[in-house]
């Protein structure tokens, strides 16, 4: 699933992202001066085409979920524009962004944060179809389950009944529950375990497929977003410092910092074949010298002493 | 102690004909109702560098704070542990005895810094009292250039300057390498580290991850290396110990137990971690099931519930199958497979 083939899907921006900005005041330190400004995003510019799935990485304090929340209308830039779907939602009122909440879902990195603990499953995933008046909740909600490969049972449980990786199926079904067409996945495998890890993965594969879903996928483990997308953009300091198709980036990274990041991924492969920890720090270096592909620098650069 | 050369492969990982500096013999971790930790047996050589393979629930985190004599209350551990140059065993130490211990002969270095830190005293005082705790120094202005000196060596910038900071004035990946020089202070013999870089950002795990290795083998200590990520414990370690369910199912050189595991649970991990590998259906492959609660394994094999091989052998206890290495499994992955 590494290079889907997006030939006969059309290409019509889904949502156009254009010259954002965020800035935070931070409480002021001192009455002698002003409060000091984060930028957050520094202008950030991109596109996702319907049937796109496009990765977002980044380190923290990289500004990926500032530019969620901005994306999905949860928060307000200081400056530029969110296009979904052809309308401007970053100077939308709440109330006027019903459109948005239908097509477009968030899963968040910690499905027991977002997970409401006092109430069942079945209230979870159907609470988005309270608000579209659906006409067969409990109907929707048999899908739904089956759709996330959870027992039917699981409707009148709680979620802290239910392991990290059932407790983000729960989260993905209520995602689906008024059928977006653009998924939203903040870092939505980084708090499980490695095992699990592949079952939510191929879940979202099979899911995005089967629905059509346009994906963004936001995420510190390059690894994860290769696998998954065909597009990435990596973030840096509030800014897109390199975008492109997936292999590309990896393979042949322009910019420094995508280079040092992919250098930095301890592989177990490289691992094996003997780079140490110190491969890992120098390994942008060595990419530079030796040309473009750093995983096969960096193990082939290192000497026995 | 002689401290092997890091870069030289040993040719003996297991550490036969090296005393040990760390013996642990059958230990045991629990409540009064539930076996936590069962049956943990291993050497670790002088600085050699072991890791412990785990995800959650393994009981990785609890067999290093058994170790240690940190467990919560309530939790218990059976077993030996010794330790090279103290007497008597661990386990049945008093708490007078094992702080003679902890931070001297052997340390350790949490996951998540500003927790084990002291929020409202200066890191170059935590530091300092490391050494002063133990009587390596006496006098309080020399272990605070002590102090200076060991955060120089874990290469903080400005250490004069980090060692009057307060833990919130720094980073995340600073905070750890103030972790590791308090960890390293008294030049244990012994370094433990549970996770120490899975809540860093990459850039920031790789130049800690540098650091730890290079200062383990300046001080010769031998170091226990906690982690999930088994591209981590491939890059900083010699030989590895694979945990599951409170036990270790496997254990060897880092080079055959991720390339040719024997334990099932092992070959799985390897493929579920393998983001590149796909099936035919461009499917990563997976394990089964998840990881039980605590207390929620199987009687015998614990990895029987989520195992392709297992049958009606497996609810016995599989035997350990050879020495230092080997695993636990009634049907082993053969080496061709």
């Amino acid at each position: 699933m590494s290079e889907p083939d997006n030939g006969g899907i059309t290409t019509a921006p889904m949502l156009t992202v254009r010259g954002l900005r965020r800035s935070f005041t931070r409480p002021r330190a001192s009455p002698l001066r002003s409060a000091p400004r984060v930028h957050a995003l520094r202008g950030v510019s991109f596109e996702v085409t319907t049937g796109q799935r496009f990765g977002l990485v980044g380190e923290s304090g990289s500004g990926k979920s500032t530019l969620v929340r901005l994306v999905s209308g949860l928060d307000r830039p200081t400056s530029g524009t969110v296009h979904f779907a052809g309308r401007e939602i970053s100077r939308l009122p709440d109330r006027r962004l019903r459109f948005l909440r239908e097509r477009l879902q968030v899963v968040f990195q910690d499905p027991t944060g977002s997970l409401d603990p006092r109430m069942r499953v079945r209230d979870i995933i159907t609470e988005p179809l309270v608000a579209q008046r659906h006409r067969d909740p409990a109907g929707r909600l048999v899908e739904l389950l089956a759709d996330v490969g959870l027992p039917p049972e699981a409707a009148d449980r709680f979620p802290h009944q239910f392991s990290g990786g059932q407790r983000q199926r729960i989260s993905i079904a209520r995602a689906l529950a008024p059928r977006p067409a653009m998924l939203v996945a903040d870092e939505p495998v980084s708090a499980l375990d490695v095992s699990v890890r592949a079952q939510i993965l191929n879940l979202l594969s099979d899911l995005v497929q089967r629905y059509e879903l346009t994906l963004v996928f936001v995420s510190h483990d390059l690894a994860v977003v290769r696998h998954l997308c065909d597009t990435t953009a990596v973030m840096h300091d509030g800014a897109i410092v390199e975008l492109g198709p997936t292999r590309r980036v990896y393979d042949e990274p322009r910019h420094p910092y995508t280079r040092d990041l992919v250098a930095a991924v301890p592989t177990l492969r490289r691992a094996l074949a003997g780079a140490t920890a110190s491969d890992l720090v120098r390994g942008s270096s060595l990419a530079e010298e030796a040309g473009a592909d750093p995983t096969t620098a960096t193990g082939a650069e290192r000497t026995q002493p | 102690m002689t401290a092997p050369d890091p870069t030289e492969p040993d040719p003996r990982p297991d550490g036969p004909g090296r005393d040990p500096v760390l013996t642990v013999t059958g230990l045991s971790v629990g409540t009064d109702r539930l076996n936590l930790v069962s049956d943990v047996s291993f050497t670790l050589a002088p600085g050699e560098r072991v890791g412990l393979i785990g995800e959650s629930g393994s009981g990785k985190s609890l067999t290093a704070l058994a170790l240690m004599g940190l467990l919560p209350e309530g939790v218990h551990a059976g077993g030996t542990v010794r330790l090279a140059g103290v007497d008597g065993n661990l386990v049945t130490s008093s708490e007078r005895a094992l702080s003679t211990v902890r931070g001297e002969a052997m340390a350790m270095v949490f996951q998540e810094p500003m927790t084990a830190l002291n929020p409202v005293k200066r890191v170059g005082d935590q530091v300092a009292e490391a050494m002063t705790v133990h009587g390596r120094v006496r006098d309080r202005s020399a272990a605070r250039r002590a102090a200076v000196g060991l955060l120089d060596r874990v290469r903080l910038p400005d250490p004069a300057g980090t060692a009057r900071a307060y833990p919130h004035q720094l980073s995340g990946g600073q905070r750890q390498r103030v972790m590791l020089a308090m960890a390293l202070a008294n030049e244990p013999a012994v370094l433990l580290c549970d996770e120490p870089t899975t809540a860093l950002d990459v850039t920031v795990q790789a130049r800690m991850l540098e650091l730890v290795t290079s200062t383990v083998a300046e001080s010769g200590t031998a170091l226990v290396f906690i982690t999930h990520d088994l591209a981590v414990v491939a890059t900083v370690c010699e030989r590895a110990l694979v945990m599951y369910g409170g036990r270790i199912v496997e254990a060897g050189p880092v080079g055959e137990v991720l390339s040719r595991p024997r334990h099932p649970y092992t070959r799985g991990l390897l493929d579920a971690s393998d983001l590149t590998a796909t099936d035919e259906r461009g499917r990563l492959r997976t394990i089964a099931g998840s990881v039980p609660a605590a207390g929620g394994f199987p009687e015998g094999c614990v990895f029987r519930n989520r195992c392709p091989r297992a049958d009606i052998t497996c609810a016995a206890v599989p035997p350990w199958a050879g020495a230092d290495s080997g695993y636990a499994c009634w049907h082993p992955v053969e080496r061709d497979e």
